[in-house]
């Protein structure tokens, strides 16, 4: 037995949520029935384990002790017929005894690896809403609370709540299946799951607005749960990209934000906070998905990542390959967003003007990016006015603090530049 | 097994189509139909006449009032059902894709109440 105190608990709490509510769901069939479950051996855990130690798998220990307490509540209302069955159902063989929590291994209670991926193709069931979709993610796989949920995505928390019941409900209701999809089906259903986990990595890494903690958490679960993905579906190339761009990106966080909480553009970022480990593990995982040569979104977005990752300093960045890989993602993803990004390396290697002409020509109008890239070549241009104009109309449009902080600094040093500003306008 | 009401939604007002499109569209109909009955989905299905033949009867002060035409009064009606019963919302979602294909309008899902 290891020592064990209640942070530990937590921290176990948090990796082996998605895993122990996943296996019981199998079990029972029922999402709030296993949740319940989960919570009530987590709570006996944070009595227990202190004075005991760790048992030898915490994980084991967990799904056995909540899959007892779900055979003595099936079994205290076994009087309703289909309840009883339900409780045969935990122990298929129809010996519904106890089994000793302290003895078992993960894989004896848990032998079906793919349980997680059940709950996770269940919980971004295209039947769900996408918000509906991100909300039951969190809370199932990564044991999020409501509350917390709900302060991530600045949503009141009795909006959250209802928001997850009604999911829970439907997915009963409607009979959403417990079930990986089958090859022919995952070219529909894994896209789903995928922009799940990006958006919760993205409201993390640029959060909209909201509590710096809840968000930095955001990204960690993003990624644990990316992980868990790639662990679990080795072989395919999107979701090792996914977990590349995710590695990639975090790589980069602490030089994202100055002293003062001003976002740092990534040509004025300090290279040696980058976190050399991150980027080899994202960078390993791009070179894995470029032999296997079936790219995609995801795979793409790493690799261009990959290549910033690979630059010393700004200027040693190998533009020319950002833009082959830009031209290669607008093909597969065509959308406005692409074709901004792909103007920002145009602009590098040809010019701020040519990407200008490129950049007018995208309808974005509420896309503060979009502006704050017209401001920045306007700026480059010589354009000050129109470019102090730019940068309102971006400012207007972010809700980050850090972002608004560094698109004020730099609106205001172009409305300095004497011949440049036009503060009439 | 779960019984699901897969409803067809029609646009009133819309231009009718064609005699030929129209045949087309029973004979896709009825594919549907033969399939769902060959893969024991079946259990009953039916197109309804315009709302324009509805009827609504209500209870108003005690009273049973009878009323011409619809009770939602808006655009889309419903034009016609099938009632399916199968294991669970993929297979009801895949047979809904083939009758919105088969009838060129939205279909939706929805599960009954008690299981069968």
């Amino acid at each position: 037995m290891t020592a064990c105190d209640v942070a530990e608990v937590g921290r176990i709490f948090r990796a082996e949520y998605g895993r122990a509510v996943a296996s019981l769901v199998r079990h029972l069939g029922d999402i709030d029935l296993a949740e319940e479950a989960i919570q009530e051996a987590f709570a006996v855990a944070v009595q227990k384990w202190p004075e005991t130690g760790l048992p030898p798998s915490p994980a084991g220990w967990i799904i056995t002790t909540g899959r007892n307490r779900a055979v003595d509540w099936l079994r205290r209302e076994a009087s309703r017929e289909h309840r009883h069955n339900q409780a045969l159902l935990v122990y298929p063989g129809g010996d519904a005894t106890h089994a000793d929590p302290a003895q078992v291994t993960v894989e004896e209670v848990s032998p079906v690896p793919d349980d997680r991926l059940r709950l996770i193709f269940t919980c971004c069931h295209p039947a769900l809403a996408p918000t509906a979709q991100v909300a039951l993610t969190l809370r199932l796989l990564g044991g999020l609370e409501t509350t917390e949920i709900a302060r991530a995505f600045v949503v009141p928390e009795a909006t959250m709540a209802q928001r997850i019941v009604r999911a829970k409900a439907k997915i009963k209701a409607a009979r959403i299946p417990y079930r990986v999809p089958d090859e022919a089906e995952l070219p529909d259903r894994l896209p789903p799951v995928l922009a799940v986990l990006y958006l919760v990595f993205n409201e993390g890494y640029a959060a909209s607005s909201g509590a710096a903690l809840v968000r930095e958490d955001l990204c960690a679960e993003a990624i644990r749960m990316a992980r868990v993905l790639a662990d679990l579906m080795p072989d395919e190339p999107e979701v090792l990209g996914l977990l590349a761009l995710l590695l990639l990106a975090e790589s980069r966080r602490a030089a994202r934000v100055g002293a003062d909480g001003a976002l740092v553009p990534l040509a004025d970022q300090d290279r040696t906070r980058w976190d050399r480990q991150l980027i080899e593990q994202g960078q390993n995982l791009v070179r894995a998905c470029l032999r296997r040569n079936r790219p995609g979104p995801y795979q793409i977005q790493a690799a261009i990542n990959a290549v910033h990752a690979d630059a010393g300093t700004a200027a040693d960045t190998d533009w020319r390959q950002i833009l082959a890989l830009y031209d290669q993602l607008l093909a597969v993803a065509p959308t406005p967003v692409v074709a901004l990004n792909r103007a920002v390396a145009v602009a590098e290697l040809d010019g701020p003007g040519p990407a200008l002409a490129l950049v007018d020509g995208l309808d974005l109008p509420a896309y503060y990016p979009y502006h704050a890239t017209r401001a920045d070549l306007l700026r480059r241009l010589g354009r000050g006015s129109e470019a102090v104009r730019a940068y309102d109309a971006a400012i207007a449009l972010t809700g980050n603090e850090s972002e608004r902080m560094f698109l004020q600094r730099r609106r205001d040093a172009v409305d300095r530049v004497p011949g440049m500003g036009d503060t009439s306008s | 097994m779960t019984q699901y009401l897969l409803s067809v939604h029609m646009v009133e007002g819309q231009p009718e189509p064609s005699a030929d499109e129209m045949a087309q569209m029973f004979k896709d109909v009825d594919l549907v139909n033969e399939e769902i009955k060959a893969a024991g989905a079946w259990v009953f299905a039916g197109g309804l006449h315009p709302a324009t033949t509805a009827t609504t009867v209500r209870v108003r002060d005690g009273e049973v009032v009878t009323t011409d035409g619809p009770f939602a009064e808006t655009k889309e009606q419903l034009g016609g059902f099938w009632i399916i019963k199968v294991d669970d919302l993929d297979a009801a979602l895949a047979w809904a894709a083939k009758a919105t294909r088969a009838c060129r309008a939205p279909v939706e899902v929805r599960p009954f109440q008690d299981d069968v």
